[in-house]
């Protein structure tokens, strides 16, 4: 298989084009949004926990971008229910990279983990969780007005 | 002159003083359809850099020995290449700086502080690129001055009946418009916008960049007041780009940067500054990266802007109807006749990164992105376009393969 057949091997594009989770949750307990500058990528995450209040109960994404930055999305959410905000915040990238599955360059890596940088933000505002240097541009825009 | 003006480009001859043109990328031919972010460089304009640093660099305008001299005749030539490229009155008018866009921030920050104020009104457009916009935008701000646009229509064209009701909200002060846009290639009417600024006592800020390597430029003819381009998008080096501004504004002007250079006497407690244009060129600047600047010119002047433009015309042409021939493409901006060679469009169901990265694969170069115009994408409703441009050194097969590559990206994408 050409590295060209494997960037939009089936699984990604089954979940471009049929993303699980997705649509905004009603009563979010955690919410956040997040965007790719460089190619316009967006995403926003909700998040309900269960009776414990810890637990991921149900997630939702809503977004509009490339194909890799909406099926990881789509990808993480299946990844993350039922796991708890502590141990969601502390999951390394390369968690969600081994299950995209495929090489990516710099610039398409990003795409890749906008979704999983937008969960750890809406979880640290929700929860306090820990956020990591890497992902704080992500939670503070840099405007006048 | 007439034989030369009708004569069709032989780009396969062209192409050879472009070494990229020589490579595989992924395997095939380079189609690289990215000219509007920046242009490759013939081999005339990196021998002519390479020499000049072997042969004739010192530091220009201070020392007296032979090379010093070398170096600023060389600088300076390249001063006089610029002036004539835009047909600007006098080279004491045209500035050497880093980029178009710090051409556009000098008007902004020169200019604007210190005339700019509440009840003013600063005048740009719904398809400027940033460099145009944000600097308007925050200068703006500063002042306590309005920041208006003016919108356009369906077909990205300049809604000129918006101008009335933009007088109402208080005295138009400055109008910046780019004479070709860089995201759809319409050409917009910067002579009558200018017309309408002096009428309004406003000055006009042009910004050339995309449109000074594709078609000629006589700023005495626009009527404007600065006109802003860059050296990276006619062939030339990266690092440097021009301000022609008006005389009597650029002597009435504070200076920008500040420094060495740019000053006649300093003392403990203070400094008067030099004659234009040194006055704006402060520092070391990017001499031979201005040399080759020059050079660049001699290049496409001698090629003839008239037939790069007839055949970008019929590039865009060839695209656009190669593009309606494919479902769920669809193509943003007005009718080939009215713009150069941007194609700007999105293709149902795929986002243009996909669109970009599949052609990549095709061997086939597109932009895909905002264009650093969001406002413009904003108002098509749309978060980027994938965008093909073409130059010079364009093939009528790389349009094809263009074309061929997004039935590619459709079969991958099953739509």
């Amino acid at each position: 298989m050409s590295e060209f057949d494997q960037l939009y091997r089936e699984v990604i594009l089954d979940h471009y084009k049929n993303p699980r989770g997705h649509g905004i949750l009603d009563d979010a307990d955690a919410q956040a949004e997040g965007a790719n500058p460089l190619c316009g990528d967006e995403v926003t995450i909700s998040v309900r926990f269960a009776g414990d209040g810890e637990t991921i109960d149900e997630i939702g994404f809503e977004g509009r971008g490339c194909a890799i930055s909406q099926a990881a999305t789509s990808m993480l959410t299946e990844m993350v229910k039922g796991r708890k905000a502590s141990e969601v915040a502390e999951l390394p990238k390369e968690e969600l990279l081994d299950e995209i599955g495929i090489p990516l360059t710099p610039i398409r890596l990003k795409c890749a983990i906008l979704g999983l940088g937008v969960l750890k933000v809406a979880l640290h505002r929700a929860k306090g969780t820990p956020l990591p240097e890497e992902w704080r541009g992500l939670s503070e825009g840099l405007q006048f007005d | 002159m007439a034989v030369e003006a009708s004569r069709a480009l032989d780009v396969h001859r062209l192409r050879a003083d472009f070494a990229v043109f020589d490579e595989l990328v992924n395997g095939r031919p380079f189609a690289y359809l990215d000219s509007a972010s920046s242009t490759q460089k013939p081999r005339q304009v990196l021998n002519a850099m390479r020499e000049f640093y072997e042969h004739s660099y010192a530091n220009v305008h201070r020392g007296v020995y032979t090379l010093a001299e070398r170096a600023t005749a060389g600088y300076e030539s390249a001063r006089e290449k610029v002036r004539a490229f835009v047909n600007a009155p006098s080279n004491r008018e045209v500035i050497f700086t880093r980029s178009a866009t710090e051409a556009l921030n000098l008007v902004a920050y020169a200019w604007g502080l210190d005339n700019l104020g509440p009840g003013d009104v600063v005048v740009v457009t719904e398809l400027e690129h940033h460099a145009n916009f944000v600097p308007w935008q925050f200068i703006a701000k500063r002042t306590g001055a309005e920041f208006a646009h003016i919108p356009i229509d369906d077909l990205g064209e300049l809604q000129l009946d918006a101008l009335d009701g933009i007088v109402a909200r208080g005295n138009v002060k400055v109008v910046a418009n780019n004479l070709v846009s860089n995201t759809l290639g319409t050409i917009n009417p910067v002579e009558r916008l200018a017309e309408w600024a002096h009428a309004q006592g406003a000055i006009m800020v042009v910004d050339a960049a995309q449109a000074a390597p594709h078609r000629a430029i006589d700023v005495q003819a626009l009527g404007c007041d600065f006109l802003a381009f860059s050296s990276h998008k006619l062939c030339g080096p990266s690092g440097v780009g021009a301000l022609w501004g008006r005389r009597e504004l650029l002597e009435e002007m504070q200076p920008f940067n500040l420094g060495g250079e740019m000053i006649r006497s300093v003392a403990l407690d203070r400094t008067s500054w030099n004659e234009l244009p040194y006055k704006f060129e402060a520092g070391t600047p990017a001499i031979a990266e201005a040399y080759g600047f020059g050079v660049a010119i001699d290049y496409v002047s001698a090629i003839g802007l008239e037939a790069i433009e007839r055949h970008e015309h019929e590039l865009l042409v060839q695209a656009m109807d190669l593009l309606a021939e494919i479902p769920g493409v669809h193509v943003f901006g007005p009718p080939a006749d009215r713009r150069t060679g941007i194609v700007s469009f999105e293709l149902d169901g795929v986002h243009p990164h996909d669109v970009a990265q599949i052609l990549d694969w095709e061997g086939v170069a597109v932009r895909a992105g905002h264009h650093c115009t969001q406002p413009l994408m904003t108002r098509l409703g749309v978060a980027a376009t994938s965008r093909a441009s073409f130059y010079l050194y364009t093939l009528p097969d790389d349009v094809d393969r263009l074309a061929a590559g997004l039935l590619k990206v459709k079969e991958t994408f099953g739509v």
